[in-house]
């Protein structure tokens, strides 16, 4: 956000021209991002790694902070916000703030659940690792 | 944080708007924001069902169909990405509708507002041809035919949430287009140039916008975790 340009004219709709490399720049960026994205996600599912659980993690990671970026651009680009006066930019991000403990905190729960369930309900656990075979499409149910 | 305002400007002492946004514009941020967290809830119960679960079916395996394609595609995720690159694109039109709009360009900004609403309708027949052919592989609501990626019998929690999800995202992208349309036909009748301004290209704008932003969140979610 260190490229804010208010302008007290934007609330009437003039004198801010867009830039129109800007635009496409952004579209680049969102672009190339995408195909990152998009090649790791191929990339894990083509190459076997011996430790598949710690790289899903790390890739996770990696997926969360590029989609995190795009929002960004497009936030502060295409919807302009990044342009606009920071009563408006704070007025917006400090209500987003609430989504850092909804994910955390019920993530966090989910995933207690799980623990609990697999601690006190073993014949689930047993179930939910048993491995079957996969039902034909359009097979009875 | 660098501010090309007047030194001292004090927003807050009367005389003008403290958000320096016109009115309607500014209630289009706070519908966004409570849109988002509409969506949020949504994805966070996705979440949280998830990571309550021993195991989930894999995206890789279950999204690797391409129309015309018959069987599998050699890679997976690739039709998601067509969908994914026309959404960016309708965004980038988008934007350039309201770039003309500022300059008071009526052509421009039909020209490109025709342009979005193609590339919203193009992202509905995306959507409506995966959801036919996850409908035939035998996915509904309470129908999941995919295994866990361990093997394992899934439940249905997997099509429930992505049916949910990616039919109320379909749902906001359908409603763009139907206001797109309608600024669409606005400008044309020159309406905006009436009025002096492209101020209502510009809201239908943000709410485009969002919806993009949106499928981001979801194309993350769904498609690469």
């Amino acid at each position: 956000m260190e490229h804010i340009q208010a302008n007290p004219a934007v609330a009437h709709g003039q004198g801010q021209n867009f830039d129109t490399k800007a635009i496409w720049r952004t579209f680049r960026i969102l672009l190339i991002i995408t195909v990152v994205e998009l090649i790791l996600a191929i990339g894990y599912y083509e190459i076997d790694f011996s430790n598949k659980h710690f790289v899903k993690h790390v890739l996770n990671g990696i997926f969360v902070i590029l989609t995190l970026t795009k929002a960004f651009y497009i936030i502060a680009e295409f919807m302009h916000l990044g342009h606009e006066i920071k009563n408006l930019i704070l007025t917006l991000a400090m209500p987003s703030l609430l989504f850092i403990w909804f994910i955390i905190a019920f993530l966090w729960d989910g995933n207690s659940y799980k623990n609990l369930r697999n601690n006190y309900d073993p014949y689930q656990k047993e179930q939910s690792l048993k491995k079957v075979e996969a039902k034909k499409p359009g097979a009875a149910e | 944080m660098a501010q090309a305002i007047p030194a001292g400007q004090k927003w807050w002492s009367g005389g003008k708007s403290p958000y320096n946004v016109e009115y309607g514009k500014l209630m289009m941020w706070f519908f966004l924001m409570s849109d988002a967290f509409t969506f949020g809830a949504f994805l966070i119960s996705y979440g949280t069902i998830r990571f309550s679960s021993n195991s989930w079916p894999d995206p890789n395996a279950v999204f690797r169909s391409f129309p015309g394609v018959r069987g599998e595609m050699p890679v997976p995720l690739a039709f998601v990405s067509l969908m994914t690159f026309i959404l960016i694109m309708s965004s980038v039109t988008m934007v350039l509708a309201v770039a003309n709009g500022h300059a008071n360009n009526k052509y421009g900004v039909a020209k490109w507002m025709g342009w979005t609403i193609v590339g919203g309708l193009a992202f509905l027949s995306c959507q409506a041809w995966e959801w036919t052919h996850l409908y035939h592989e035998g996915a509904w609501w309470g129908r999941n035919p995919f295994l866990n990626i361990d093997g394992t019998q899934s439940s249905t929690n997997f099509s429930n949430f992505f049916f949910t999800i990616t039919g109320f995202h379909g749902f906001h992208v359908f409603s763009g287009v139907v206001i797109n349309i309608i600024m669409l036909i606005m400008t044309l009748k020159g309406t905006f140039e009436q009025r002096g301004h492209y101020l209502m290209i510009e809201k239908a704008g943000l709410y485009w916008h969002f919806v993009d932003l949106v499928w981001v969140f979801v194309f993350t979610c769904f498609y690469l975790f």
